[in-house]
């Protein structure tokens, strides 16, 4: 397993290598530079030429680039023009909130919809399944920023639960209870659509399981209803789900970009729509090799998790 | 289990819901921004998101005189101003301190402007400084005594004093940069009525009050500035009770904002104006008679009243009416007139060219320029013009419009936010500051008569001398009409109840000093 988890480690470091060759290429093929973007309507050919000589910006596109990767080989992103500070540091604290966010918004929508799912092939075109087919589809079907903004209405502004925005109260707070004040909006929102697919595949998984031989054995032997479904059914239907919650955890930390934006969740999706906007390219390199290595652990994670859970993947 | 999970949700949503949505506490202001601020050293930063905190954090030599654009003295008692125009001696304030405790003296003074214009001062490297080319004409900064600072000017520069009073001439703290070099911008330390104390990245920047304040303590204890860049986002956290003060509030919103009691909308003319340039070098608009058309064709009511929702006022020429001493008042804007717009066309000579129109999605200034670039359209195409639409991002259209219309397009919004008169057409509309000489000219508008007056103006130190030249030039760019002059914006902000003497200003900075929340 230790071999296993090394190979997949090794292979990421090809794909992240690539990954930043392809970033650095198209921050360089979209027209503006940041002079401009820092200069705004003083962007005189002069003052540009003469910033860009002030920000390093004047060297050739393989020199930065080996600039670049000689840093980072010693711990150094560089320094991000639009923010005037450490990009390690900027990211860094960004990525940390994204992954509170995220990662409560995963937890979230794999309970619910494992959940939803089990019930629902469980009570197979019973009312319930009808209920949830129909929430699940409405969950998958709405766009993730309008639920968000509509959640604020209802619960920020028309009865003030829950705060419109933001990580931590900006006085007092900063400690656990408000963090979940402030999550509990944003990660419902992020959850959404995400708990949808998950629900749709447990329901079909569970179903396709539920027609195995070995169910009507254990049927047969006289097991609870209970039992079969959560003992048997449920263990072997959670083998070919747990993948797609691997992936879901890649759409979760795209989907943070909306809904880091929309609720102003000083995470790393609404630094990316900055720093592209600002064609700030170390501030994105940075930020795109963090997101893309997590991806991949999270990746390696769900393969993991599977192999523990299936004898035959071993 | 199913009784486990009841319980685990009462449990859970008595936890998320138990803190009590708090109002902001009294005597602590807090302030919905646009964006996270870039750096708090005023040197290093171009964007009025930041100005607006600078502001209160930092003084300059000048300032701008309450609810005007005409400079007065800040750090600065008094200054002379040589027979040639250019040398500048300004007598310091005694007795003021930075915020880390060291004085404020002509070394200190010497220091900003070395630091920002000599490559081979110590700290240049703390830049890079994109706005110090507002000072390009300083050729020696001399301490003469401990209170007393003497500018060499290269040439006469008559925008010299209201440059200082511009975010880019606020003093900072020699010790302070000294000391942290590259990361002033994180721990900034001025003279002004607000020490900084504390920046929450992405979530909130908050200063306190200066008791020492040399122009007396300001009332607030606190402002915590708070970036929300979503503008739904920010609407809804000021609707909440989260906010004291909102800026830049859409035009769609404020109509709910002025219907609440609970509210006060400000709105304030600013320095502003927003126009198309219009390609003279070829194509139909080398013609005076086709760019009049086009100023007469444009409804420019329909576009501040409709699309901007009252938000801008028509423009009647190329210099805002927010610069009071200088702005021709006897200037009438182009009026709305179709049929005179066709007239002009036939007596041209307009046989239907198509004319290509660059407009772009955002930008600092630009106010809603689809909308307003598809209404132009529709206006141009009501008299006769066929336009064809090229719509680019920010960036891109700065990238194209920048370097020249040439060979590109017709016509290209624009829109320009300055601090003093002569900024504006001095970069765009003079001979000399064609796109190749690194000037704004997009749109090659050349006239020596309005050359001559802009030169003059720059040389002259007398203000009622100056706003002379410039009344003169606006009507003669009236006349030559090498923009269709659209709009001037107003600046506005919401304040919730318990705020008091907040006041906008027409340099667009956000002035606290003076705010209280009891």
């Amino acid at each position: 397993m230790t071999a296993y988890i090394a190979k997949r480690l090794l292979a990421a470091i090809p794909v992240l290598f690539g990954l930043s060759v392809i970033v650095f290429l198209i921050m360089a093929m979209i027209p503006g530079d940041p002079a401009t973007a820092i200069l705004g309507s003083y962007a005189t050919p002069e003052n540009v030429a003469r910033l860009n000589a002030d920000l390093g910006l004047d060297k050739s596109l393989p020199q930065q680039y080996l600039i670049w990767l000689g840093n980072l080989l010693q711990g150094d992103l560089g320094r991000s023009y639009a923010l005037n500070r450490p990009v390690l540091d900027e990211v860094l604290e960004r990525f940390s909130a994204t992954l509170i966010l995220a990662g409560t918004a995963l937890v979230l929508c794999s309970i619910l919809g494992l959940l939803a799912g089990v019930v629902s092939a469980a009570r197979q075109y019973g009312f319930a399944d009808k209920a949830i087919t129909v929430l699940v589809l409405i969950g998958i079907s709405t766009p993730s920023f309008w639920l968000g903004l509509l959640l604020i209405l209802a619960f920020a502004v028309k009865i003030k639960l829950f705060p419109a925005s933001g990580m931590y109260a900006i006085y007092g707070g900063g400690d656990l209870p408000d963090l979940l004040h402030h999550l509990f909006l944003p990660a419902l929102t992020l959850a959404a659509v995400a708990t949808g697919v998950i629900a749709r595949l447990t329901r079909t998984a569970m179903l396709e399981v539920l027609r195995q031989d070995y169910i009507r054995t254990a049927r047969a032997k006289g097991l609870t209803e209970r039992r079969v479904i959560y003992r048997h059914a449920f263990k072997a239907a959670l083998v070919s789900v747990i993948p797609v919650i691997g992936i879901q955890a890649g759409f979760v930390l795209g989907g943070a970009v909306y809904i880091e934006t929309v609720f102003q969740w000083p995470g790393i999706g609404s630094m990316l729509v900055n720093a592209i906007s600002t064609r700030d390219l170390l501030l994105v390199q940075g930020g795109v090799l963090v997101v893309a290595a997590a991806y991949v652990l999270f990746n390696l994670a769900a393969d993991v998790v599977q192999t523990l859970l299936d004898p035959r993947l071993r | 289990m199913k009784n486990l999970l009841a319980a685990a949700i009462t449990a859970a949503s008595m936890l998320l819901a138990s803190p009590a949505l708090a109002q902001t506490p009294p005597n602590v202001l807090v302030v919905g921004q646009i964006a996270e601020p870039k750096s708090l050293d005023p040197h290093a930063v171009t964007a009025v998101n930041d100005f607006r905190i600078l502001v209160n954090v930092y003084d300059g030599l000048t300032r701008y005189k309450d609810g005007t654009l005409e400079v007065e003295p800040s750090l600065a008692e008094s200054w002379t101003i040589s027979e040639d125009g250019k040398t500048y001696t300004f007598k310091l304030r005694e007795g003021v301190s930075f915020h880390d405790g060291t004085p404020f003296n002509a070394e200190a003074v010497k220091f900003n402007f070395d630091r920002m214009l000599k490559e081979d001062h110590p700290f240049h490297d703390t830049g890079p400084f994109p706005l110090a080319f507002f000072f390009s004409s300083v050729e020696e900064v001399t301490a003469v005594d401990d209170l007393t600072v003497e500018f060499k000017l290269k040439e006469p520069y008559a925008p010299f004093l209201s440059n200082l009073a511009y975010p880019t001439g606020l003093m900072v703290s020699p010790a302070a940069v000294e000391e942290h070099g590259k990361d002033f911008g994180r721990h900034p330390s001025g003279t002004g009525a607000f020490k900084f104390a504390e920046w929450d990245a992405n979530a909130k920047l908050v200063v306190t009050r200066n008791e020492d304040y040399w122009d007396g303590a300001p009332p607030l204890e606190a402002v915590i500035y708070r970036p929300i860049t979503d503008a739904n986002t920010r609407i809804a956290e000021m609707l909440s009770g989260g906010l004291d003060v909102m800026v830049e509030v859409p035009p769609d919103s404020l109509q709910q904002f002025r219907d609440d009691a609970a509210f006060t909308v400000q709105e304030q003319a600013g320095p502003h104006v927003w126009f198309l340039i219009l390609n003279l070098k070829e194509g139909p608009f080398a013609k005076k008679e086709i760019r009049q058309a086009a100023n007469y064709a444009i409804n420019k009511k329909a576009l501040v009243e409709n699309i901007l929702q009252g938000t801008a006022e028509v423009a009647a020429g190329p210099t805002p009416p927010a610069f009071a001493w200088a702005y021709n008042d006897t200037l009438e804007p182009y009026p709305y007139d179709p049929e005179k717009a066709k007239q002009l066309l036939a007596d041209a000579g307009y046989g239907g060219e198509q004319l290509t129109f660059y407009v772009t999605e955002g930008g600092s200034g630009m106010l809603d320029p689809l909308a307003m670039g598809t209404a132009i359209q529709a206006d141009l195409q009501a008299v006769g013009m066929k336009v064809k639409i090229e719509t680019y991002e920010w960036n891109t259209f700065l990238g194209k419009v920048n370097p020249g219309l040439e060979g590109k397009a017709d016509m290209a919004e624009m829109a320009w936010m300055t601090n003093d008169p002569d900024t504006l057409p001095f970069l765009t509309l003079r001979s000399q500051a064609m796109p190749d000489q690194g000037g704004f000219n997009s749109g090659y508008y050349a006239n020596e008569k309005v050359d001559d007056l802009l030169g003059k103006a720059r040389a002259a130190t007398d203000q009622n001398e100056r706003a002379a030249l410039y009344k003169e030039m606006q009507e003669i760019v009236h006349e030559d009409a090498p923009w269709v002059f659209v709009a001037n914006w107003k600046q506005n902000a919401v304040t919730g109840a318990g705020v008091e003497n907040f006041k906008l200003q027409p340099s667009f900075f956000l002035m606290l000093q003076d705010v209280a929340k009891p």
